[in-house]
């Protein structure tokens, strides 16, 4: 175990480092918008005399330099700022944006990760077969859609076509757990496709890679049935490289599905940053720039623990 | 991680790298046997790519001879209205496609659009080969703090979503062609930077470098004549990939109104601008998508040819 602790807290460090050269580099990005936050709350009829008090109030009329030291002294004390346009909390209005994405994220992940887990199984079982074949196509053809021709033809289908689904999923309080399933439905369906693919494949050929090992081989001759080889000798074995395009997916799911969160007017996290993008409200790009950045680490970090549980040679290097 | 250089390679075509190392011990351990088979005819060489490779070669053929001579196939021009009360016709009304929401022919603004989407995603994949292939190989020579410091911040581009990245830059930079080209092209290089490096530290790491090394050759002689051969075989499999990754994400960008911009006939454009008839007029929305998803399915098809020649998985390269 001490092994493992060593790479947590070797990881934890460098990716403090990752998290400050995003941070340095959102600012810059946020630094050359054109435009000025400034103007884009106050419209173009506003005087310059109100433009100028709004920037003060704002801080914008320091140096770059300075308010850059400024940020990251207050976000070392948890402090992520207000947000230009409401002045409050960018943390708070993320917190009201989160539990949507996560929500998504996690339902799609409950369906795609075991159905994919155990298409690959069933592939990994039978190489070369007619299910195996058909498995391995489709996965090929889901990887290469574009996200908008997916989220659209299912629009197509189900909400225009068939009537079945609502075409837009957007979410309110005080909505029924019934409603809540009909509004994620599309949205899922689409991610579902679009993460399916990767897993599938890497499950079937991480799967048959192992099968091929000596241990393996030993299993058979002593006469252990093939599902058991399966499940308890190749399935372990095979985990760290499963788990690692899971990981990659599930990062993919928290932050980079807004054109899905567009298509289907879903208030989630990419759709917040991309509203902070176009109205130049730099701390709500830059918590959520964070947060991306976050996730893609702890995603990395948490697989790269899981590989070592499961693998002794990495538990225990000599 | 050992590099895997496909095993075809060397019986189709030869190529001057596996004749000039064949006697460099573990470099290319079969290229002796192939060199005393008999040279087979030109069509015997044509590998057999299977029913699905075919298939992505003809739809790449077909959308190469569109963007090379399309303009002299369309019926119509690139942003000609033909009729503006008959936005969203149907299919066969007012045009083959029929009209999209302006009352412009859809045939001829897919057939324009070839030329824009596949070369913009070309021009992007070829900057991201030749900034990140270069970049990734001269670190690993140079090594030492450079090579930390470009790594790490490649680590904190990758750490970000490509789409969310490509859109904050290019709403700093703003939505000019070049502009967006050079934006994709920087973001696919920094994935492509990542492999050549790990590559080049393969090829660094054989004896025949150290050899190289130890007989008194300079780094950069090593870098052209060991490294850059070794290395570029096994990076030009993920051209292909690349190439997809450089379509999705222009036209994502596109499609969210940051990329190419109107009246340029673009088909994640034409997704954007046609949206409003997603429910009356699907047909308006679906071309142009299904006409970027052959393309990435086409290439998708050859990439995965290619990576099961040399026992690869397409798994192993998605990225998304």
């Amino acid at each position: 175990m001490n092994v493992l602790w060593r790479l947590i807290t070797r990881r934890l460090i460098f990716s403090l480092y990752t998290l400050l050269a995003v941070a340095i580099f959102v600012f810059i990005a946020a630094e050359i918008l054109p435009g000025d936050a400034a103007q884009a709350m106050l419209g173009q009829a506003a005087t310059q005399e109100t433009v100028d008090a709004l920037r003060r109030e704002l801080g914008l009329d320091r140096s770059a330099f300075e308010r850059f030291f400024i940020w990251i002294g207050n976000l070392l004390q948890g402090n992520f700022g207000l947000s230009y346009s409401t002045r409050t909390p960018v943390i708070d209005q993320m917190a009201l944006r989160l539990p949507a994405t996560l929500l998504l994220g996690g339902v799609v992940t409950l369906v795609a990760v075991p159905l994919s887990v155990v298409l690959g199984l069933v592939c990994a079982v039978m190489p070369g077969s007619m299910i195996d074949r058909i498995i391995n196509t489709t996965a090929l053809c889901l990887v290469s859609i574009p996200d908008f021709l997916m989220a659209t033809l299912l629009v197509v289908l189900f909400a225009v076509t068939l009537n079945w689904l609502p075409a837009i999923s957007q979410m309110n309080n005080g909505m029924s757990a019934g409603e809540i399933a009909r509004a994620l439905a599309l949205p899922t369906i689409t991610l579902t496709f679009l993460v399916f693919a990767p897993m599938v494949r890497m499950t079937r050929n991480a799967i048959i890679n192992v099968l091929s090992s000596p241990s393996i081989e030993m299993a058979m001759l002593k006469g252990v049935p093939r599902r058991r080889i399966i499940i308890h000798h190749a399935l372990p074995n095979a985990l760290g490289p499963i788990v690692n395009v899971i990981s990659i997916n599930l990062a993919y799911l928290l932050s980079g599905v807004i054109i899905v969160e567009y298509i289907f007017a879903y208030p989630g996290v990419a759709k917040f940053m991309v509203d902070g993008v176009s109205s130049r409200n730099l701390p709500v790009v830059q918590i959520c720039a964070l947060f991306f950045c976050a996730v893609y680490i702890a995603m990395n970090l948490l697989a790269d623990i899981i590989a070592m549980l499961a693998n002794p040679r990495l538990r225990h290097p000599k | 991680m050992m590099i895997m250089i496909p095993d075809g390679t060397n019986a189709a075509g030869g190529g001057p790298i596996s004749n000039e190392k064949a006697s460099e011990p573990g470099a290319h351990g079969d290229a002796n046997l192939l060199m005393l088979a008999p040279k087979k005819p030109v069509w015997k060489r044509i590998p057999n790519f299977g029913l699905l490779g075919w298939l992505g070669i003809a739809i790449l053929c077909f959308w190469s001879f569109l963007a090379l001579f399309g303009p002299l196939i369309a019926p119509h021009g690139e942003s000609e209205i033909i009729d503006g009360s008959l936005s969203f016709s149907e299919l066969g009304e007012g045009g083959f496609l029929g009209l999209d929401y302006l009352g412009r022919d859809i045939l001829s603004r897919v057939v324009y659009g070839t030329r824009t989407t596949l070369g913009l995603a070309l021009a992007a994949t070829a900057i991201a080969f030749l900034v990140g292939g270069s970049l990734g190989i001269i670190v690993v020579i140079i090594g030492g703090l450079l090579e930390d410091v470009a790594s790490r911040l490649v680590d904190g581009i990758v750490a970000f979503p490509a789409i969310m990245l490509a859109l904050v830059v290019v709403s700093a930079v703003g939505s000019s062609l070049s502009a967006l080209v050079l934006t994709v092209g920087l973001i696919e290089a920094a994935r492509v930077y990542r492999i050549a490096r790990a590559l080049a530290q393969d090829v660094m790491s054989m004896d025949f470098v150290e050899i190289s090394l130890a007989r008194g050759e300079s780094r950069i002689w090593v870098m052209w004549h060991e490294v850059m051969p070794n290395a570029l075989i096994p990076l030009s499999t993920d051209l292909g990939l690349r190439f997809t990754y450089s379509i999705l994400l222009l036209s994502g960008l596109s499609f969210l109104g940051l990329g190419v911009q109107p009246p340029y006939a673009d088909w994640g454009v034409m997704v954007r601008e046609n949206l409003l008839g997603l429910t009356f007029a699907p047909h308006s929305v679906l071309i142009p998508a299904l006409a970027i998803y052959s393309v990435t399915l086409a290439v998708n098809f050859l990439v995965d040819w290619n990576l099961a020649r040399g026992n690869r998985d397409i798994s192993n390269e998605l990225v998304k």
